[in-house]
């Protein structure tokens, strides 16, 4: 195991990450629900901003030759439970006001309801580990192994990354008219 | 707590969370995570209370077989989130016991919901194989079908559901 994988490294990584999500008010689950109810576009700015800021970052060091893309983990597509666990995770998210890495950020800042939704994912999971024989087959269901949009478009992955880029300012310009009239 | 320092630009926060979540894929070759933490926690509590439930379940074995649960590279990122989530709100001075609920819920109810939210998201991450840090975040970066499918499904249901959970937040 590399210096890089090593636990210490995780640790340092997650500090980072639970520090930004906190800066950000992540921890806040009202602050996050008025995502869903047009007040407050917090989550929608962090997550894109930052999905962009690393998908620029990702491509552009590959591109330099500074990073080797291929040794990148990418997530395994396996698209029907991907879409169902995102329909039902969507429900649970609006119910919690928060997810999974920010109800860790919430509980950490001293709140109940994120130490409440710490233990209700965790059993959460739990159950449906267990329940793993009888939704095992949709589980495995409509594998595609890792498969990016670049594939599934046919289009070149800098096309795609500029794409993504467009849409995000759009999406942006969009929420900051929504939240000037809310 | 009127000493708690107003939060910091959403699109500032983001650019930083992204270069986080860039030096985690320079770094250690994978993005960030939570969802995989519970699943490591979860995989741990079976395997400790009930070894032969454990032994033939191939969702807990795949955490199972990659060595000792407790000490999984994404719990020992968890572990840092939760340091780091508290000792940015305690230099901001936003660390405080409290229980944020909607004005029209009591702290007991608001309890239940987020503990039934927790548990949804749970079976959710549990089919997207990821949750908005794992999927969202860093598959999301990286451009992934799957998981491009699993943010519009999130926000999606997310809107559907929330006239419906109102009275909870309004």
């Amino acid at each position: 195991m590399s210096f890089t994988q090593s636990l210490p490294v995780a640790f340092a990584i997650g500090a980072a990450f639970g520090c930004t999500l906190e800066r950000a008010g992540l921890g806040d689950a009202k602050k996050l629900a008025g995502q869903f109810y047009l007040q407050d576009f917090t989550v929608l700015k962090v997550m894109f901003s930052a999905i962009v800021t690393a998908m620029l970052g990702a491509f552009w060091l590959g591109r330099l030759g500074l990073i080797d893309l291929a040794a990148i983990y990418v997530p395994e597509t396996f698209l029907a439970p991907q879409i169902a666990g995102g329909l039902i995770f969507g429900v649970g998210f609006v119910l919690a006001g928060l997810c999974p890495g920010t109800s860790c950020v919430a509980a950490a800042s001293g709140r109940g309801d994120g130490l409440a939704t710490v233990g209700g994912l965790l059993v959460g999971v739990l159950l449906t580990g267990l329940a793993m024989p009888l939704i095992g087959g949709f589980y495995a269901s409509t594998a595609r192994g890792p498969f990016t949009l670049p594939q599934l478009t046919g289009a070149p992955y800098g096309v795609v990354v500029a794409a993504i880029v467009l849409i995000a300012l759009a999406v942006f310009a969009g929420v900051e008219r929504l939240e000037r009239r809310a | 707590m009127t000493s708690a320092r107003p939060y910091a630009n959403p699109y500032v926060a983001g650019i930083a969370l992204g270069l986080v979540l860039l030096a985690a894929f320079a770094l250690t070759g994978q993005g960030l995570g939570a969802s995989g933490a519970f699943a490591n926690a979860a995989s741990g509590l079976v395997a400790a209370v009930a070894p032969a439930q454990a032994a033939k379940n191939s969702y807990f074995q795949s955490y199972l077989a990659a060595g000792a649960p407790w000490s999984a590279w994404i719990v020992l990122e968890i572990a840092g989130v939760i340091a780091g989530g508290a000792v940015s709100a305690g230099l901001a001075g936003r660390f405080a016991r409290r229980i944020e609920t909607g004005p029209h819920l009591s702290k007991a109810a608001r309890l239940a919901t987020a503990t039934t939210g927790g548990m949804i998201m749970g079976l959710g991450a549990v089919l997207a194989r990821g949750c908005t840090s794992g999927q969202a975040l860093s598959g999301g970066a990286l451009l992934s079908v799957g998981s491009w499918g699993f943010i519009i499904a999130v926000f999606a249901a997310g809107y559907a559901a929330a006239p419906l959970a109102r009275r909870l937040w309004r």
